[in-house]
């Protein structure tokens, strides 16, 4: 499971959505993976507006792993300088370093084993060859 | 219908979960074509739109469009772990009853060939009012600015289809998936490999594979009854119709 999905995902029960403790999960015993995929430039910028940026932070610092930098990126951030199209041409805009280490933290990054655990119920997802299950147990429906 | 009546999750569970999980791996390699109406959906979206695949299936939908960001979920962890090799995506095990998303969060939903597993109209409703809490509501000063949701069901009326139902048949039906043995197949390889020789006197034929039927529950929906669920769970139907044996629906929150 890659950590960009945490950004997106908060406690399976009803009563625990409208809590702000919900949100993030929060990973526990985490055995973490790289799965390398390529680089997407435009996917990064136009995923940027959605991220939780404070909350993503919590996550890798929970989860031992480089600090993010206080404030989001801009779009502007994610693309390295330089390569200026004269007039008229194309110049295909390359990743700058910051967009490799976004890519890096929140697509290639993942939970391979592990739990999720919900702030405010404290109830715990595990997580199983990358795959976390919300399926929750009777007497919690 | 057969014997037992629909009645909720239970029955769900043995009548629709159980026989995903084990048919997983075969369902989804009959499973590969996106239906043309759900592609436009998907790829009309705008780039970095971020939204659900409620009951992903094998994933087929997550091919559509890597502009845009889906969280693919299943309750069967089989088809999920089929789903998950789709880049950019998210793949992950739940239930629509019970979905781990923050409320009103997400640009677009899908929930495709799902709802008619669900075996009582109570059940129904709520699980189109658990995909639309799901989207972004609507901002006041501009009503179609919400998130939006693309559902399909299997319709009663398919009377030239190969099962043949129309108007006025029973809806709640048992629809046997049939996982056929690949016996001549497998006899061929096995000649090849070991050298065409025949089994030995005395010895045991290779267990002969057998025919494997199981029973999917499914509620066949009759016209207009989608948009009368979507109505009951407060949903406003943006647009609907009728493609190859289904219905569908676009829809949104009203506020």
């Amino acid at each position: 499971m890659k950590l960009l999905t945490l950004n997106f995902l908060t406690c399976a029960i009803k009563t625990c959505k409208t809590s702000p403790s919900s949100f993030p999960l929060h990973p526990r015993d985490a055995e973490l993976e790289i799965l390398e995929t390529d680089i997407n430039l435009p996917f990064l910028k136009n995923i940027l507006p959605r991220l939780m940026w404070d909350e993503l932070r919590t996550i890798t610092s929970e989860l031992g792993l480089p600090e993010l930098p206080p404030a989001a990126p801009t779009r502007e951030d994610l693309v390295e300088p330089g390569a200026q199209a004269a007039e008229g041409e194309e110049v295909e805009e390359q990743p700058s370093q910051t967009a490799k280490d976004l890519h890096r933290v929140l697509l290639e990054t993942t939970v391979k084993e592990g739990k999720l655990a919900c702030g405010n119920c404290g109830h715990e997802y595990k997580v199983m060859e990358g795959v976390p299950n919300f399926l929750l147990p009777g007497h919690l429906v | 219908m057969a014997d037992a009546e629909p009645q909720g999750a239970a029955y769900e569970e043995e009548h629709v979960h159980t026989v995903y999980e084990q048919i997983a791996s075969h369902f989804s390699a009959t499973r590969y074509k996106p239906w043309p109406i759900i592609e436009k959906f998907l790829k009309e979206l705008p780039d970095g739109a971020v939204g659900a695949d409620v009951g992903c299936g094998n994933g087929k939908y997550l091919a559509v469009n890597p502009r845009v960001f889906m969280v693919a979920s299943d309750r069967s962890t089989n088809l999920v772990k089929i789903a998950k090799q789709h880049q950019p995506h998210a793949s992950i095990v739940a239930d629509i009853m019970n979905l781990p998303h923050p409320r009103h969060s997400l640009d677009f939903a899908i929930s495709i060939a799902v709802i008619h597993h669900i075996s009582t109209p109570e059940r129904r409703i709520e699980a189109v009012k658990a995909i639309l809490e799901l989207l972004r509501p609507p901002s006041a000063s501009e009503p179609g600015s919400g998130g939006r949701a693309l559902i399909y069901v299997w319709a009663l009326e398919q009377k030239d289809s190969r099962r043949g139902w129309d108007e006025g048949n029973e809806q709640d039906v048992m629809v046997p998936w049939v996982m056929r043995a690949k016996k001549e197949k497998e006899a061929k390889k096995k000649k090849g490999q070991e050298s065409q020789e025949a089994p030995k006197e005395g010895e045991q034929p290779p267990e002969q594979p057998q025919d494997k039927t199981f029973l999917r529950y499914y509620h066949l929906y009759r016209k207009g009854e989608l948009e009368e669920i979507i109505e009951e769970a407060g949903g406003d139907t943006v647009e609907a119709g009728y493609d190859k044996d289904n219905w569908w629906a676009i829809v949104q929150r009203k506020s």
